[in-house]
């Protein structure tokens, strides 16, 4: 019972890890770069919420303004920071977004009234539990593993039934061809950064009623790169594979292992599945051709 | 503008190309040789800590800038280095060989990690080195029979010969010694077949690998010759600050040195000095600036992480050749003066540089 309990609340975590690993893996397979900045984005959209329903917004409302400025965002950030330098090595992309993050959460810390302090999002379910048998569930972890289930259920039908998703999908495979058959390259990879940047709001919402929202609450991204590389980091399945993983194997180790250990889980997972299967449990194993 | 016209093979085989060369670094040394006599002691204590961060960046830039290889795990190595050399020498090894051995163990942790970079490239290397520096900051923290754990270690002055070497100015020399020698050894790497062997690993695998170059021993052989020089580096960062403490090797000191290489110039070894005064630098200006701020802006906790993010935002998209970009070119235009083009360092788009076959 207690092994369950602790996996479901793994699960909980790693959910959230996936999220965002969700949001690398969608911008690595369109543009071949990653976003060091993911949990920052992340951290925005716990913000926003925040700022949102202060202002007195109902949550109903809030959300789906967070969401959809997000998306803004995370265009507007391609559209003037990565666009210009497309094409440069994968250092060059690297440097930039750990130098965004730098940015946003510095940012954040001078709003006045809110960047210094912690908040918490209030939602109806705060707190409540529900009690089945021996198991004690909180309703925020349920929410949590629900809304990504949906959230999966919803990418996978835009990516496998909708127009754009299927040109989402040729120039992840290949940018030239798909420039070649009319798709407009350039606004996809924009979308891609709107979508990531809201899957990662989303996330952030998800997060802000569990703990508390903060400025460095982004450092949480940095365990999520785990969980991209468990997957396989050109794989969607793979993120969300990786990511809970990483949360069940986490949850585990901080309650069976010494002190410590919780924090480096992931970190030795990560670096155990670099030596062994470098791809991932979902990458496709691909040599590069001279 | 100046024409070398080479009449003697010494001149292929010597560091300073021309007499301009010799007379401009000369005069520098003399200045930093004599610096003591003329800068207030705050200066040469910071002028200190600009000769220990530069050499950490020459052993970033072999990795990064000459060979390619992304890491922004660095900061283990600096932690490893200084926790070998405080315990090593609080159980009585003498400074030199403590400060070899700190570099040598740092090094074997440069091979350890560098065993996976070999199966993996780019980005998959960039989040292996990054779970190495949380791991071992990690272990830093708990390993608290030696490390001494979250309370810190306190180090001792470095004694050298008998004497102890206490004071900014003792230790600006020590210092000083170790960076010049660091600089010749990493300027003469550059020129060896190894040096060369790492430069054309970073400009094209495939073509290096063609040409009959060891990829995995050179890869492990350049994490192995970083690591060693940024653990030298940990080993008088802790002399100087005489306490160290698990936080001061965390991820936030790896971004440093990476913004270090960048700002300085990725591939170029007057980079790591450029970016090592820059990194010393900031931090004081930003605390100068905080008078002229709004106060909501100068008390807020990120205004360093915000002009630090800015910077390097502002390098990567505008100056990628870093400092040392910025003054070859302002060379140039000087040289060449009514003939400088716009475009004579455009950078190249590569977008063939696709990491995937298909």
């Amino acid at each position: 019972m207690e092994i369950l309990q602790l996996t479901i609340s793994g699960i909980a975590l790693g959910c959230i890890y996936a999220l965002i690993a969700l949001g690398f893996v969608l911008i690595y397979k369109a543009t071949e770069t990653v976003n060091f900045a993911q949990g920052e984005f992340m951290m925005l959209g716990a913000f926003a919420g925040v700022v949102l329903t202060m202002l007195g917004l109902p949550l109903l409302l809030a959300v789906p303004l967070t969401v959809a400025g997000m998306a803004g965002f995370g265009m507007l950030v391609e559209r003037l920071a990565i666009r210009p330098i497309l094409g440069q090595p994968q250092f060059t992309v690297v440097m930039l977004t750990i130098g965004m993050g730098y940015v946003m959460r510095g940012l954040i810390t001078m709003v006045p009234g809110i960047g210094a302090g912690t908040h918490t999002l209030p939602v109806p379910y705060q707190g409540m539990v529900w009690r089945t048998g021996g198991l004690v569930l909180s309703v925020e972890q349920v929410a949590v593993i629900g809304v990504t289930a949906a959230l999966c259920a919803v990418l996978y039908l835009v990516f496998r039934y909708s127009r754009i998703g299927v040109a989402m999908q040729a120039s992840s495979q290949n940018q030239l061809a798909a420039y070649y058959m009319g798709i407009p390259v350039r606004r996809l990879n924009g979308l891609v950064w709107g979508l990531s940047a809201s899957v990662a709001a989303i996330a952030g919402l998800l997060l802000a009623p569990i703990t508390f929202v903060h400025a460095s609450m982004g450092m949480l991204g940095l365990k999520a790169f785990p969980a991209a590389v468990v997957g396989g980091f050109g794989s969607l399945p793979g993120a969300i594979v990786g990511g809970l993983v990483i949360g069940v194997v986490e949850s585990l180790a901080g309650f069976y292992l010494p002190e410590g250990f919780k924090d480096v889980a992931a970190y030795v997972v990560v670096l155990v599945m670099l030596v062994i299967k470098p791809n991932g449990l979902f990458g496709e194993n691909l040599r590069k051709k001279v | 503008m100046r024409f070398l016209f080479k009449t003697d093979y010494r001149q292929d085989l010597s560091l300073a190309r021309h007499s301009g060369h010799v007379f401009w670094y000369g005069l520098l040394l003399v200045c930093l040789l004599i610096a003591p006599g003329w800068a207030s002691s705050y200066w040469i204590a910071q002028l200190g800590f600009v000769l220990i961060y530069a050499i950490a960046g020459l052993g970033l830039m072999v990795l990064s800038g000459y060979t390619g290889l992304l890491s922004i795990g660095h900061a283990a190595f600096l932690g490893v280095g200084a926790y070998a050399q405080a315990w090593l020498t609080s159980h009585g090894v003498p400074f030199v060989p403590a400060l070899l051995a700190a570099g040598a163990l740092s090094a074997l942790a440069g091979v350890v990690v560098g065993l996976p970079a070999l199966r993996v490239k780019g980005i998959y290397l960039a989040i292996a080195t990054l779970a190495f520096g949380l791991i071992v900051e990690e272990v830093l923290a708990r390993w608290d029979s030696v490390t001494g754990g979250n309370a810190g270690l306190p180090v001792a002055a470095p004694q050298l010969f008998g004497y102890v070497l206490e004071g900014p100015v003792a230790f600006y020399y020590l210092a000083l010694a170790v960076c010049l020698l660091a600089t010749l050894a990493v300027l003469n790497l550059l020129r060896s077949a190894t040096g060369r062997a790492f430069i054309a690993i970073r400009d094209s695998e495939i073509s290096a690998q063609s040409m009959g170059i060891h990829l995995a021993r050179y890869k492990t052989l350049s994490f192995a010759l970083s690591a060693a020089l940024v653990g030298i580096a940990g080993a008088l960062y802790a002399h100087k600050l005489r306490y160290i403490s698990p936080e001061q090797f965390g991820i936030a000191q790896s971004i440093d040195l990476l913004l270090l290489v960048v700002v300085g110039g990725l591939g170029s070894v007057h980079g790591a000095f450029l970016g090592a005064i820059f990194l010393i630098v900031m931090p004081q200006t930003i605390v100068l600036a905080k008078d002229f701020l709004p106060p909501a802006i100068a008390q807020a906790s990120g205004l360093q992480a915000l002009v630090y993010g800015t910077v390097l935002m502002a390098f990567v998209l505008f100056e990628p050749l870093g400092l040392y970009g910025r003054w070859c070119k302002i060379r140039t235009y000087l040289e060449l003066f009514p003939f400088y083009r716009q475009g004579m360092f455009r950078r190249q788009k590569a977008f063939q540089r696709s990491e995937r076959l298909k």
